[in-house]
């Protein structure tokens, strides 16, 4: 009784949480990096919704009228060989950079995580042969395995979103099922067991949310990857196809005739690759710092 | 030792085996050949009957398994198969590309590795003050910028930087020269590539050294250094960054194993008949036999230089014994 009593009188009342305003200046001025990186992804999103009302012109419209013009008042970073102007596919090319990233990353990481998770709970053979499968897919450098995935399917935007998938997912299976594993050892899994549930409830209900941490920051990183292995592959001409906007493609061409003819064509869309990458990574980075416990320890 | 060395190198052909598995098999997934795309190309009209007397010739008519086992026992023999779109030997084809990708690889993680070490050496011991902030600013810029560009921007600097100091525009040479026969033409061809390659490898270096230096920098022995009077200098030098070069070089061999992957990219952007260049080809000419040996010789340097990157480990810190 006396125990109860003062177990009571100890509660202490519900801290009041600060409204989410000045949490969030909290996190601004904690992760300062990880906020510029949020905000280009914010700018990123912006011009991906509204393309059509931000942009200035038609991004396929082809002008014989304004070819290569100098960056002035009515384009403000000049137009290309074919008079398009670059602002406006830049704000496009964002759409198609956004759009290849996320599904490809969603996806990859996606399936990484459920293979992780898999290869972690049933262990044994299966787990055997998903490693070796994963050891030899890591022996891949990127590119070259997207590459050879172009090879098989062809260019295109889908092609691509699915030659930069497919070597994200064994990336993603050997970091999840490191996490997993160490779930696995934990007793609610086998009193889930014990209770009957099935594999793959337990895998879905019971395992997965637990390793939602390292799922979302491979998922953060693999978009900064897979916009910048977009823009290869397009750059390349094996991957986005003219006339849609795409930053890589942007950028092919000779650099010799830029530099004669016009210098401002490559130095806008390299920009906006860089700094769109360069946002998710920060974010990334801040992401992990804010969800690994191990690291926010230190 | 010995028993490692054997063990690690019996391992390597399951992992090789794995890969060309998986590489022949994801080719041939979908229909369509070289034949196809070589005669229908052309856009005129093309007899059905040619199209098969050409995979008759190229051996695409016969059973995927039978070409399976011609792909992998081709390696015991040295016998690599014929490309399909030249029609030259692939060995042939690799042999005259070989140097120049390698020498581009080599200077590149050398251009790395003497941007790195100093730049996250000085970061490291001038942690959280604006030299630390500038150091890391530009690593990061480093991996978020696409090497092609940065190869399109040193092109355009080049060329406008001649113009304007010199009257005339300057371009590197095209051609390919032995670094033994004209070394200085040589180098004015090649160090552009391996700058503009060599600096994304060197970002992520720097990273590494700097955090693996802190890490050291911790340790009891180097409080202990200090207190004994030694000079900073050498307690850097000698004491701390030896001790933490183990992960950099790590990082340095994954890299390098990786750097094939930059080479397909930037060989484009400076006009190098590499290697790089050659696996793009292959891939847009629907060229199996040639891409699946590239990506073979790919993943064959990755395996090699994780090998040897455990074995330089053993031997630069002898704690470290394999069983």
């Amino acid at each position: 009784m006396a125990i109860a009593q003062t177990a009571i009188e100890n509660i202490v009342p519900e801290e009041t949480r600060d409204p989410w305003y000045v949490q969030f200046w909290g996190l601004v001025r904690r992760q300062p990096l990880g906020a510029a990186g949020g905000l280009v992804v914010l700018i990123m999103l912006f011009a991906t919704i509204f393309a059509e009302v931000l942009s200035p012109y038609d991004p396929e419209m082809i002008s014989f009228e304004h070819m290569l013009v100098a960056p002035n008042a009515d384009f403000w970073m000049g137009t290309d060989a074919f008079g398009r102007d670059i602002l406006t596919r830049i704000i496009y090319g964002a759409r198609t950079a956004l759009f290849v990233g996320f599904t490809a990353a969603f996806v990859g990481s996606t399936l990484g995580l459920i293979l992780g998770v898999a290869s972690a709970y049933f262990g044994g053979i299966f787990d055997l042969v998903v490693q070796r499968l994963v050891d030899i897919l890591m022996a891949f450098p990127l590119i070259v395995l997207a590459l050879a995935v172009v090879a098989t399917l062809g260019a295109g935007t889908l092609n691509v979103v699915i030659a930069i998938t497919i070597p994200f997912i064994p990336q993603c299976a050997r970091v999840v099922r490191s996490s997993a594993l160490a779930i696995r050892e934990i007793p609610y899994v086998d009193a889930a067991r014990a209770l009957g549930f099935g594999h793959s409830r337990i895998i879905l209900r019971h395992m997965v949310p637990n390793v939602m941490a390292p799922y979302l920051i491979m998922l953060t990183t693999f978009v900064g990857h897979a916009i910048l292995l977009e823009a290869s592959l397009s750059y390349l001409g094996l991957g986005v196809q003219e006339p849609t906007a795409a930053w890589g493609l942007m950028l092919q061409g000779g650099a010799e005739e830029f530099a004669e003819s016009a210098p401002w064509v490559p130095i806008f869309p390299g920009l906006a690759i860089t700094l769109a990458v360069f946002g998710f990574n920060l974010f990334g980075d801040a992401l992990r710092d804010l969800l690994d416990p191990r690291l926010r320890a230190r | 030792m010995h028993r490692y060395i054997t063990k690690r190198l019996l391992l390597i052909i399951p992992t090789l085996l794995g890969a060309a598995m998986i590489i022949f098999f994801m080719l041939r997934l979908i229909p369509g050949d070289v034949c196809e795309v070589r005669l229908a190309g052309t856009g005129l009209f093309v007899d059905e009957a040619e199209i098969e007397l050409c995979r008759e010739k190229l051996g695409l008519t016969k059973p995927v398994l039978v070409q399976f086992y011609n792909f992998v026992s081709g390696y015991l023999t040295w016998d690599l198969g014929e490309s399909m779109w030249t029609g030259k030997p692939i060995t042939h084809e690799i042999a005259i590309r070989f140097k120049l990708s390698i020498q581009v690889a080599i200077m590149a993680t050398l251009v790395a590795v003497l941007i790195a070490i100093p730049l996250g050496v000085i970061s490291a011991v001038k942690q959280d003050t604006w030299v630390d902030y500038v150091v890391r600013s530009f690593s990061i810029a480093g991996i978020a910028m696409p090497s092609f560009w940065l190869g399109i921007l040193i092109i355009l600097g080049l060329l406008i930087g001649s113009q304007k100091f010199f009257g005339e525009p300057w371009m590197p040479p095209i051609y390919y020269v032995s670094p033994f026969e004209d070394f200085w033409r040589n180098m004015s061809q090649l160090i552009w590539p391996a700058v503009a390659t060599g600096y994304r490898y060197s970002a992520v270096v720097t990273r590494m050294t700097r955090s693996a230096l802190l890490e050291v920098l911790r340790e009891d022995y180097i409080r202990t250094a200090r207190a004994k009077g030694m000079i900073e200098k050498i307690i850097i030098n000698r004491h701390a960054l030896k001790n933490s070069m183990l992960p950099v070089l790590t990082i340095v061999g994954i890299e390098f194993a990786f750097l094939m992957g930059g080479l397909v990219v930037t060989e484009q952007v400076f006009n190098l008949n590499g290697l790089g260049r050659l696996f793009v080809e292959s891939v847009g000419a629907q060229d199996f036999n040639l891409t699946q040996q590239l990506v073979m010789l790919v993943v064959l340097v990755a395996v090699f230089t994780n090998f040897l990157v455990d074995l330089v480990y053993a031997w630069l810190d002898p704690r470290i014994r394999y069983g």
